[in-house]
């Protein structure tokens, strides 16, 4: 039935020129921090690449943290997001993936460890005990999931082998509490700092990487479940081939990605077993 | 080095305290400047910080609530991040202090790490804790420790009357220091431009101050032996002390020469009354074997024997003339007061005029009679025409050829006057204080004595007698008071 559906609406679809779709309500896209979400800049000019390719006006929606994001898909207030792997798997039932971005050749990151760059006695995450430590967000794989996952499997309480930790709500203020000291120790996404590392060298020179993790899946895009099929697939043609002109191409250079692909929900496997170790969810406990 | 000061002459002295008063003045305007200037800045950066410590801490009491760490951190560096902002309103370091007074935050988490005591870190924090201890202000209020060089700027972070935290932000004193200096310059430049306007003026107006006080004494100076006249003597003309000064200075010169004119008087009268006692004693000692050899010389021509030979009579007659001589001159001498004369007339003064005439025709002299007198004086009328006689005919003499004398007679105030004045030769100065001795000028025409005699009468009738000889002018003036007749 519904294979029946999508194939009418593609047949409507090649019949529109333009490929316009259906209604003309705006395509409203969450962002999160999970990449350089606040170049307002990039976003203008993706806004307006997406908006001519679809042929419908986008709006980036913004918010302080993963939380906010994933409960606007899920009350169907946006009709995409930009989330990582963990909010995913949490809440499988209410996203469809829609696209992983591929970077380095594949569609996995990495969580790295980083300490100022004054500290040169740290060897890994067991050194910075009774230590400051920066999480990005409680919902994020490598800014959380994984550090909190690490400190379990060298049978550490996460929640008392710090001092104090504190959430900074995107990676690169990870970066910059670190850089300044404000923290001793932090965990952040490893394509943020190297990208960081690719336009502001200054900043990630601050801080010195101690460890990398193991290869997650990339945060994802993902659409609401709700969403028009015929929506879903013109944007996930539209992510699909953005490497293939020359201003989708700019804009992965931007993000220092080498384009999207539509991605298996198996790449989300490892986060969602750490998740399950860890114990389900932004747990208010672990919360310092 | 004091008292070379004090020895310095006014003409320095004052010009130099003007000058002194000047630096003195200019400096003190700076100072009470750059003292206002510092109170000024120093409320600025209270009045700045108290209102940054309130927009802060209202930012802060979200963060605190949520216990969000960096949030409180980005607050905190915003003041801070402004590189271009007035160095003087930013806090070296702004912390948030915990409500156990540990850090929370601070803008310089490797020196003041989370958690860590801040007196650990800076023993001022030590006051600072200390005073929070003892206060639950709930207005920024600034700490100043004492012998630091820092202001700390404490907010109280609170929500709903409870205590979430504290900020503290610390200033340097030393931020003072650059403007500070600059407006100590500015201040400096500004007064050494006063100065330099002031210290001329200053400088001529002290000279022009002690100018009338350097004089004054310049002009005592020069009362030595001699007393200086009133022209070689320069003074200023004023009202002030130094004008009164110089007014009684003048006054006490003139008081002095007068004195001095006087003395020279007394001792010239003192000399002529001696003179005149001792011309008195003489006269009287000669006079009385001169009238004993002429009554011999009389009697015998009389009585002598009638066979008196030629030669006898010569003889005698050659004696009695030596001693008639002798008898005239010693006669003159002595002035006799005492002669009986009738009371002094109009008619007397014009017989005067009548005995000269002829005098005065010899000389071709102009002779001009001024008589005032209408009625009988009590006087006596043979002194008086002597006195008269005498001076006239002196001015006659003194006369060159169509030479100007006059005469008056009148009364003033209860005396006789009688001025005889002629434009004939000046008397010479030398000659003054001895003009009343007798022989002291003989001329070919008398023995000197007229002038000697004229001041023995004038004496004797009690008056005085004065001479002013000018070039152009001589004066005799001779003042005779009219005995006051009782009833």
């Amino acid at each position: 039935m519904a294979r029946r559906i999508c194939a009418l609406l593609i047949l409507f679809l090649i019949a529109l020129p333009g490929s316009l779709i259906a209604d003309g309500h705006p395509i409203r896209f969450g962002v999160t921090p999970v990449f350089l979400d606040d170049q307002l800049a990039f976003l203008a000019v993706w806004k307006a690449y997406l908006g001519k390719r679809l042929g419908r006006d986008v709006v980036f929606v913004q918010r302080g943290n993963y939380r906010e994001i994933t409960d606007l898909l899920r009350s169907g207030k946006l009709d995409l997001a930009w989330v990582c792997g963990y909010p995913l798997v949490q809440n499988r039932e209410h996203m469809r993936l829609l696209a992983v971005p591929r970077f380095n050749g594949k569609p996995l990151y990495r969580s790295y460890l980083i300490v100022p760059r004054d500290d040169v006695g740290t060897r890994s995450i067991l050194d910075l005990q009774r230590k400051v430590f920066a999480y990005s967000d409680p919902d994020s794989n490598s800014g959380y999931l994984y550090p909190q996952f690490a400190l379990l499997q060298l049978e550490q309480d996460p929640g008392s082998f710090f001092a104090r930790t504190f959430f900074t709500w995107g990676h690169r203020k990870v970066i910059e509490a670190v850089a300044s000291g404000l923290a001793q120790g932090g965990a952040v996404d490893g394509y943020v700092w190297e990208t960081l590392n690719l336009s502001h060298p200054e900043l990630t020179g601050r801080t010195r990487v101690v460890e990398r993790s193991p290869e997650f899946g990339f945060p994802p895009l993902v659409a609401r479940p709700s969403l028009p099929q015929a929506d879903f697939l013109a944007l996930q043609e539209v992510l699909l081939t953005m490497g293939q002109d020359v201003e989708g191409a700019a804009l992965l250079r931007r993000l220092n990605l080498d384009g999207f692909e539509a991605g298996n929900a198996h790449l989300f496997d490892g986060i969602a077993r750490m998740a399950r170790t860890v114990g389900g969810g932004s747990n208010a406990a672990a919360l310092p | 080095m004091l008292q070379r000061f004090r020895d310095l002459s006014f003409r320095y002295k004052v010009p130099l305290r003007a000058c002194a008063l000047v630096v003195i003045t200019a400096c003190l305007v700076t100072v009470s400047m750059i003292s206002k200037e510092y109170d000024e800045l120093r409320s600025d950066l209270l009045s700045n910080s108290a209102s940054l410590g309130r927009v802060l801490s209202l930012n802060l009491v979200a963060p605190l609530l949520h216990d969000d760490a960096w949030r409180a951190f980005e607050i905190i560096s915003t003041p801070l991040s402004g590189e271009g902002d007035n160095p003087l309103l930013t806090a070296e370091v702004i912390l948030v202090l915990d409500p156990q007074r540990r850090v929370y935050v601070s803008t310089q988490p490797t020196h003041f790490q989370m958690l860590s005591d801040p007196a650990r870190v800076s023993p001022e924090f030590r006051i600072v804790k200390d005073w929070l201890a003892a206060n639950t202000q709930v207005q920024p209020t600034q700490l100043e420790p004492p012998e630091s060089d820092r202001i700390f700027v404490i907010t109280p972070i609170s929500a709903d009357g409870v205590d979430l935290g504290t900020l503290v932000m610390q200033y340097s004193k030393s931020v003072f220091l650059p403007r500070f200096y600059s407006i100590a310059q500015r201040a400096a430049l500004i007064t050494l431009l006063v100065v330099a306007v002031l210290i001329p003026v200053s400088w001529w107006w002290g000279r022009r101050m002690a100018e009338p006080l350097v004089r004054l004494a310049d002009g005592m100076a020069k009362v030595g032996p001699r007393i200086p006249e009133d022209r070689e003597i320069a003074l200023y003309e004023s009202k002030d002390e130094i004008g009164r000064v110089g007014v009684a200075f003048r006054r006490m010169l003139g008081e002095l020469r007068e004195k001095e004119n006087l003395e020279r008087e007394v001792v010239v009268s003192d000399r002529l009354a001696a003179l005149g006692r001792l011309a008195a004693g003489i006269a009287h000692e000669i006079n009385n074997p001169l009238g004993g050899m002429l009554n011999a010389i009389s009697t015998y021509k009389r009585h002598g024997n009638d066979d008196n030979d030629a030669f006898t009579t010569k003889t005698l007659s050659l004696l009695e003339r030596g001693l008639l001589q002798i008898k005239n001159t010693v006669g003159a001498l002595l002035v006799e007061a005492q002669v009986k004369s009738h009371p002094l007339s109009p008619q007397d003064i014009d017989d005067i005029q009548t005995l000269v005439l002829a005098d005065a025709h010899r000389k071709q002299a102009d002779l001009t009679f001024a008589n005032d007198l209408r009625g009988v004086l009590p006087l006596p009328s043979t002194l008086v025409r002597q006195i008269l006689m005498n001076l006239t005919l002196n001015a006659v003499q003194a006369v060159h050829p169509q030479g100007h004398v006059y005469v008056r007679a009148y009364i003033h105030g209860g005396s006789l006057f009688l001025l005889v004045k002629n434009n004939g030769t000046t008397i010479p100065a030398e000659v003054m204080p001895h003009l009343f001795e007798p022989f002291a000028h003989q001329s070919e025409s008398g023995h000197g004595l007229g002038l000697w005699v004229t001041y023995q009468i004038v004496q004797q009738l009690k008056g005085e007698i004065s001479v002013q000889s000018a070039p152009g002018e001589t004066r005799f003036t001779v003042e005779l008071p009219l005995p006051q007749d009782e009833g």
